[in-house]
């Protein structure tokens, strides 16, 4: 019997298009476009201008404060200009634009195929490597790595767990990269836990990627103190603490951290980019995405420079079909729709999804009909009904009382809901109005 | 039987009405007569649009007020205010009546559709998740939440032009559509004399050509109308021009340099045509 998470989850379709097709590289477009926002946090400060020349990998913003990450140039040419950009966040941000010239990388880049297992780097060089390349949590969530690799004081990390699930339906950008880069993973795996210095490690992998769990269960032989974890496919186990729950049995509190039951999660898409950081000193400037659709001729996982057009990418795959209704960032349950295909691939975009209209329209919502299926499936325990009813009359103590900002946004309830009712829609801006409440209470 | 009933009825009765008077009496909570006075006269809509938590809390900040300057019941205007100053013996402020002002005129001509939106209408819900569905992240989202915050049906949708339309004989600025309008498009400013005031009716800021794209009756922050005004009531910020109600004189100077007409003024007598 496959473990998995104990509260709600749901099964969507899983529509893994683009599993089993290689990676393919996109080569770097005639412009970039590289937002200076792409992480939770602080906007990254700009330390080029107008005019100068960058090769792949040159900063080209410090990270501004604690949380917050740098950004690189992820290809080599002129810096056209420092504009906005409306980004895929549905807002303008800050971003540089680079007119690519030749493909130069930074000398100290080490761009050779070759494997360099060993690291005998100490723990804080590791982090102030994986700080240095601006690497951020690539599961979706953006969040910088190296605070999440910097424990509070007094609390210990007994245990890494490695997120191998990639639970949305459609995307499959982390299982071709487990596929084809096990090694590096693994080794980045290693450096993480001697980062945290932990001498355990868990990869939760769903069964619905069985090739990925033989392959990798083959290879941690030769890397003591990682654990290879089948999981049953359950939608949200990719969620920090439904997969911690899932590996560990262990809940974790109302707002408290992973790290209060001694667990600290990060993405294999991190692994794979803490490997080429602290090994071959690369920064993160290219990630694997994955571009699908059911009326798309190939769906398909490319390699992208940070910066690429997402439009390059969809005619990479045969271009747009005709009855497309939405662009979507991201996966059909947490992705959110674009408003233009000339956003640029950022750090946290782990696919490009094209639904035909007739899925991508909503349908009209109806009454409540108190059937609880999104009390059922739930992964927070939430009363979803109650927290938008309790949003749409602006009931905030009774929001706040049900937890409403312990919602993950997963859309578990968007989906079951019989009678079609935008409840995420709701929750989602009770829960900002509730936090900016509690913030005000605070200050 | 009866009569047993009676007297033990009665005597509960007489019992408890002296405990309570004893209680009433021990508990007292002494009330200055004149806020129950005062409380009369005013509107009882309970808005706080007077910034204090309902009537009876403006009616005690009334009666607790040195001098009746600060406060002003937007609803019931200066009639009320001057009752109530009568009742108190105070002098009334002449607190300047307000309206509401929609600060955005995108409407669907001038600002393009470029993306359509399919989730809950809803503007904070909307806005929450992007910039809308024009090239104008700035603009009225057009789907009403100052509508259904407004408590006086003074703010209505014009279906032709997609954008909400104050209607100026109910609005009491009471200010619940400025707080519930996620964009902050509507400002609360001095009704003018005849109800003739001059405002820029946009609130995007940014550079001139990106706006003008976005929409064609945009301001583009030329700083035309701020070297027209003879009396310094305009100011640019970020790309945007502000008239200072407080300043302006109601030349009209302004709306005429202005090139994309964001400039608007209400209630003015037809102009003079000129040679």
């Amino acid at each position: 019997m496959l473990r998995t998470f104990r509260i709600g989850g749901t099964h969507p379709p899983e529509n893994k298009l683009s599993a089993g097709k290689k990676v393919r590289v996109i080569e770097a477009p005639g412009q970039v476009v590289i937002p200076l926002r792409q992480h939770i946090g602080a906007p990254a400060q700009a330390v080029v201008k107008k005019g100068d020349r960058v090769k792949a990998g040159t900063l080209l913003a410090r990270p501004a404060g604690l949380v917050s990450a740098g950004i690189h140039s992820s290809v080599s040419g002129k810096v056209n200009k420092i504009d906005e950009i409306v980004d895929m966040s549905g807002y303008k941000q800050p971003a540089v634009y680079i007119d690519t010239e030749g493909d130069e990388w930074e000398e100290a880049i080490d761009r050779s195929e070759t494997l360099k297992k060993e690291c005998t780097l100490s723990s804080s060089e590791i982090v102030r490597r994986i700080s240095e390349a601006g690497i951020v949590g690539l599961g979706g969530a953006t969040f910088p790595t190296q605070v999440k690799l910097m424990p509070p004081p007094g609390s210990r990390a007994e245990l890494l767990i490695i997120n191998g699930v990639e639970c949305e339906p459609y995307l499959t950008s982390d299982h071709a990269l487990m596929i084809e880069k096990g090694e590096q993973i693994l080794t980045g795996v290693s450096i993480l836990m001697k980062a945290i210095d932990v001498h355990k490690a868990v990869i939760g992998i769903e069964s619905n990627k069985p090739d990925a769990i033989v392959y990798f269960r083959d290879m941690v032989r030769n890397f003591p103190g990682i654990d290879i974890m089948p999981l049953k496919v359950q939608y949200p186990q990719g969620g920090e603490k439904q997969l911690i729950d899932a590996v560990i049995r262990r809940q974790i509190k109302s707002g408290a951290l992973p790290i209060s039951v001694g667990a600290v999660v990060q993405n294999v898409g991190t692994a794979y980019a803490v490997y080429e950081a602290v090994q071959k000193n690369k920064p993160l400037i290219e990630r694997i995405v994955t571009v699908t659709g059911k009326g798309l001729p190939e769906p398909s996982n490319f390699l992208v420079r940070i910066g690429t057009p997402i439009r390059r990418l969809i005619e990479a795959a045969g271009g747009i079909p005709g009855d497309t209704g939405k662009i979507i960032g991201g996966g059909p349950m947490m992705g959110k729709a674009l408003v233009s295909a000339d956003i640029p691939v950022t750090k946290g975009c782990s696919g490009v999804l094209l639904l035909p209209k007739q899925e991508a329209l909503r349908k009209p919502a109806c009454n409540c009909i108190r059937c609880a299926k999104c009390v059922s499936v739930c992964p927070m325990g939430l009363n979803p009904a109650l927290l938008m009813n309790a949003t749409e009359f602006a009931n905030w103590e009774v929001a706040e009382k049900n937890y409403v900002v312990d919602c993950i946004e997963c859309g578990s309830c968007n989906f079951i809901c019989p009678a079609n009712r935008p409840l995420l829609d709701y929750i989602r801006s009770g829960k900002g109005k509730v936090m900016e409440l509690i913030r005000n209470r605070k200050s | 039987m009866i009569l047993i009933a009676i007297i033990a009825l009665g005597g509960i009765g007489v019992l408890s009405s002296g405990l309570l008077y004893l209680v009433s009496r021990k508990f007292e909570v002494y009330e200055n007569p004149l806020i129950a006075e005062v409380q009369e006269v005013l509107p009882a809509a309970n808005c706080g649009g007077c910034g204090y938590p309902g009537c009876s809390g403006f009616a005690s900040a009334c009666v607790n007020a040195q001098a009746l300057d600060d406060l002003f019941c937007p609803v019931g205007g200066a009639d009320v205010m001057k009752k109530v100053s009568v009742i108190l013996g105070k002098e009334a402020g002449n607190a300047e009546p307000k309206v509401a002002v929609v600060r955005c005129n995108g409407n669907c001509e001038a600002r393009p559709h470029t993306n359509q939106y399919n989730g809950v209408k809803n503007c904070a819900i909307a806005s929450s998740l992007y910039g809308g569905e024009t090239g104008c992240s700035y603009g009225c989202l057009g789907y009403g939440d100052c509508v259904k915050a407004c408590g006086f049906g003074a703010i209505r949708i014009n279906l032709s032009t997609g954008l909400p339309e104050v209607i100026e004989d109910k609005c009491t600025s009471c200010g619940a559509c400025v707080k519930a309008c996620p964009k902050n498009i509507i400002e609360l400013r001095r009704k003018g004399p005849k109800s003739r005031r001059i405002f820029v009716s946009c609130v995007n800021k940014d550079k001139g050509g990106l706006a003008r794209k976005a929409c064609a009756s945009a301001c583009i922050g030329c700083s035309k109308c701020e070297k027209e005004c003879p009396f310094e009531a305009i100011s640019l910020s970020s790309n945007l021009a502000y008239i200072d109600y407080r300043k302006c004189r109601l030349c009209r100077k302004c709306v005429t340099v202005c090139p994309t007409q964001a400039i608007h003024e209400l209630n003015f007598p037809p102009r003079k045509e000129t040679n």
